[in-house]
């Protein structure tokens, strides 16, 4: 059996781990080789880094930030943020990547999830997602960091982006996020019984149990979540210890 | 020294970062020499099998890898491990290089999803010497949508994903494929990869 994953996401700015609330109020943490080693240590099972630098310059700072992390941290690496090519992607993979996140991008070119897995397979090619309610049972997609509502109904794009050939889906609630009430229960159920391919839930884990709850409640294959580890709320391995003794299989 | 063989495909820089993180010698090459000159051989892969297949005939290193897998440690990772075997019907028949017994064929889970990726746990069939200091509790990182189907004599490990998938394989002398990236897989990959690394130690004494 594949053992449910928990992934620590590290949001980057200029080489720095930055944590928004909500998107807004960004604050410094700290150097992130750094971060993604400890949290290789807890036991985490894969580590993101959200690119959140608009500038070229920052782009390079980021793929140096990948080349030195892989380095030393020998779990799997997503980049994600500002990928819009298959350059860009090819770039990030060499950087040492294993796997790239692309998202506003996608939602505006869907044809960059289909060129990215022709060249370099599906299992490399995550999309992440920012969706909103809008009904009961019905949610939008966002872009630009959950700025801008594109109207596009959340369930018809992930079925989408799986026939795109998209590896796996990280979704993020926007009405979760930095909230810290739990995952987006409703969301994920929507979107993992919509699609055959790994969901990864993002968006709104404030306690202990908020991960074994998802898990439990839906069919999402792993958990993220940033500033919770960030502020050294929660240790990974606290996070696995918990989900164990519900019976959930995790590494 | 160990030999990665790049031959082109993909995360070969994973595996040099792991041994030399780990403090073992080691060097990306296509030559003949370096493989003959080497202590041992890793053949990464990423990729699909012809493709893969049709690049290492191309570099000329196939009868190289043939004969040097008889005497030294060769371990062959992800699709360098399904190289290893006789035939992969991945897209069509192809012939790999036939070092193992067996074939190369679609994971068949109509209920599951493929590519079978995520952390596995390893279920032990046989002793080798690639676990030294493992606990009977190991999840290793996997990421295939075709798996080998080889003679139980030379199984050492499988998981369970629906049905066994082929984990790691050897020929119980030299050659060794696992499956899964130990480049990838935390300390549970890189005590499998010092291990790896420690017989051409042995070999050398």
């Amino acid at each position: 059996m594949l053992a449910k994953r928990i992934i620590p996401c590290l949001d980057v700015r200029d080489g720095k781990v930055v944590k928004g609330v909500n998107f807004e109020g960004i604050k410094e943490v700290g150097d992130p080789v750094q971060c993604a080693y400890e949290y290789n240590l807890q036991g985490a099972d894969e580590i993101v880094f959200y690119d959140i630098t608009a500038s070229h310059e920052g782009r390079g700072v980021m793929l140096d930030v990948v080349r030195d992390t892989a380095k030393k941290v020998f779990v799997p690496l997503t980049v994600g943020g500002g990928i819009k090519t298959v350059d860009d992607i090819r770039d990030t993979l060499r950087a040492g990547a294993d796997k790239v996140s692309v998202n506003s991008q996608a939602v505006q070119n869907p044809q960059l999830i289909k060129n990215g897995a022709d060249v370099f397979g599906s299992q490399c090619i995550c999309v992440g997602i920012d969706a909103k309610k809008i009904a009961d049972n019905k949610w939008t997609v966002y872009i630009n960091g959950g700025r801008i509502d594109m109207g596009i109904d959340l369930i018809d794009w992930v079925k989408q982006i799986e026939q795109l050939g998209a590896g796996e889906i990280c979704l993020n609630s926007i009405d979760t996020d930095g909230v810290r009430g739990g995952f987006d229960l409703p969301m994920l159920k929507a979107v993992c019984s919509a699609v055959n391919i790994p969901v990864i839930a993002s968006g709104g884990a404030g306690k202990l149990a908020d991960f074994a709850e998802a898990f439990i409640e839906t069919d999402c294959s792993a958990a993220l979540a940033a500033s919770l580890f960030h502020f050294k709320e929660l240790t990974v391995d606290q996070v696995k210890a918990d989900c164990k003794s519900k019976s959930i299989i995790v590494r | 020294m160990i030999a990665i063989v790049d031959y082109g495909a993909g995360n070969i820089f994973s595996v040099k970062n792991a041994l030399d993180y780990l403090g073992f010698e080691n060097k990306l090459t296509n030559k003949t020499q370096d493989l003959i000159d080497a202590d041992a051989i890793i053949l990464p892969g990423v990729g699909a099998f012809p493709w893969a297949m049709e690049k290492l005939n191309e570099s000329g290193l196939v009868d190289t890898i043939k004969d040097q897998s008889k005497r030294k440690p060769f371990l062959g990772i992800c699709l360098g491990m399904q190289l290893l075997f006789e035939k992969s019907y991945e897209f069509e028949e192809c012939d790999g290089l036939g070092l193992l017994k067996g074939k190369v064929d679609k994971i068949d889970e109509p209920d599951l999803v493929i590519p079978h990726m995520g952390w596995n746990k390893l279920e032990f069939t046989q002793n080798c010497p690639l676990f030294e200091g493992l606990s009977d509790d190991e999840y290793v990182y996997f990421v295939h949508s075709y798996k080998a189907f080889c003679d139980d004599e030379n199984l050492y490990a499988y998981c369970d994903y629906g049905h066994r998938v082929t984990a790691l394989v050897s020929d119980g002398k030299y050659i060794y494929g696992a499956q899964f990236h130990p480049e990838k897989s935390g300390q549970t990959g890189l005590k499998i990869l010092e291990n790896f690394a420690k017989l051409t130690v042995k070999e050398g004494e």
